[in-house]
């Protein structure tokens, strides 16, 4: 018995099915673009190129997860990530006095202690994600629809879509965070003005 | 394979075709065209005038704002998609939610506008 399945009491999608190939396959191919532009993420001696680089990298995810049938979460990976926090990334990048040609100097002599941490985080995400799904498998055009969600104060008809899955949690379920989350990127917003504003 | 990723194998072929051609023209130019580097010929070109200093300055802050109502407003977007597929089944319940996340969204470029950092001065 599994976290997720202990938690939530419901089956594991697809133990028995047998082995996507082709899905196997993109997603090796997809793993080792990302690990190479990665690592061209922190090997470059440009700022700008280690963003480009992060694009890449982004991208693939967003790929992965279209890979795992999880339309929404890629398409919010490309409109949120590679739209909007590479901007961000990159407007930092100007507003800072970092060069943006070459610079021999931009390794830092603690960059170990960074490795230490991506080394943990990778175990424990890793041990996670194994101990939740075991032998879990994509399920062969099954959809993730909860069987009919409560929204609000009634039960509404069951979703045919994924999308429509994730609609019934967010305003079910996780009403609350999604108000909250608009309180926080206001306050994010008013930050920024505060810290930009010349008076 | 399942009929999702089949359905995404179009968008996969497309974009392989793209890739492909453009590498394949510009790989037939630079097999056909002479190649006779020189430094005068490496340098940034615009309007026949030799580029002086850097292309590097620091940028204002207030790009930053810009950026950052786009993200607000990005993320917005994003939750709109879902409840755009589930809008009729949840009626005035969803209507209420929606527009207190938008409402509250709005309360930044209200706030942007009354400190008037919209206005270009």
């Amino acid at each position: 018995m599994t976290l997720l399945a202990a938690a939530n009491g419901i089956s594991l999608p697809g133990t028995d099915d047998p082995i996507n190939v082709s899905q196997t396959v993109g997603f090796a191919l997809l793993a080792a673009l990302m690990i190479w532009a990665a690592i061209r993420v922190v090997t470059t001696r440009n700022v700008v190129h280690a963003a480009v680089w992060l694009v890449v990298v982004l991208a693939g995810a967003a790929a992965q997860f279209i890979l795992l049938a999880a339309e929404f979460v890629g398409v919010t990976q490309v409109m949120v990530y590679i739209g909007a926090v590479i901007v961000l990334i990159l407007f930092g990048v100007m507003l800072t006095q970092a060069k943006l040609g070459n610079d021999p100097n931009l390794s830092r002599r603690n960059w170990y202690g960074g490795a230490v941490v991506a080394v943990v985080l990778f175990g424990l995400l890793a041990f996670a994600t194994i101990d939740t799904f075991e032998d879990a498998k994509l399920p062969e055009d099954r959809r993730m629809a909860l069987p009919a969600a409560e929204v609000g104060d009634g039960e509404v008809p069951r979703t045919e879509s994924n999308t429509g899955a994730v609609s019934d949690a967010v305003f079910g379920a996780y009403l609350l965070p999604l108000e909250v989350l608009g309180v926080l990127l206001t306050a994010a917003l008013v930050g920024a003005i505060a810290v930009a504003r010349k008076d | 394979m399942s009929d999702l990723l089949r359905s995404y194998l179009t968008v996969f072929i497309f974009g392989a075709v793209a890739v492909g051609l453009v590498g394949a023209v510009l790989g037939l130019g630079s097999f056909l065209r002479p190649k006779r580097p020189r430094p005068e010929k490496l340098i940034a070109y615009e309007s026949g005038v030799d580029p002086v200093g850097e292309g590097w300055t620091q940028a204002e802050i207030r790009y930053y704002i810009f950026a950052l109502l786009f993200v607000v407003f990005d993320v917005e977007a994003v939750f709109l998609f879902p409840y755009a597929t589930r809008a009729e089944a949840y009626g005035w319940y969803g209507v209420g939610a929606m527009a207190l996340f938008i409402g509250i969204l709005t309360l930044t470029i209200l706030e942007a506008w009354r400190k008037k950092v919209l206005r270009w001065s």
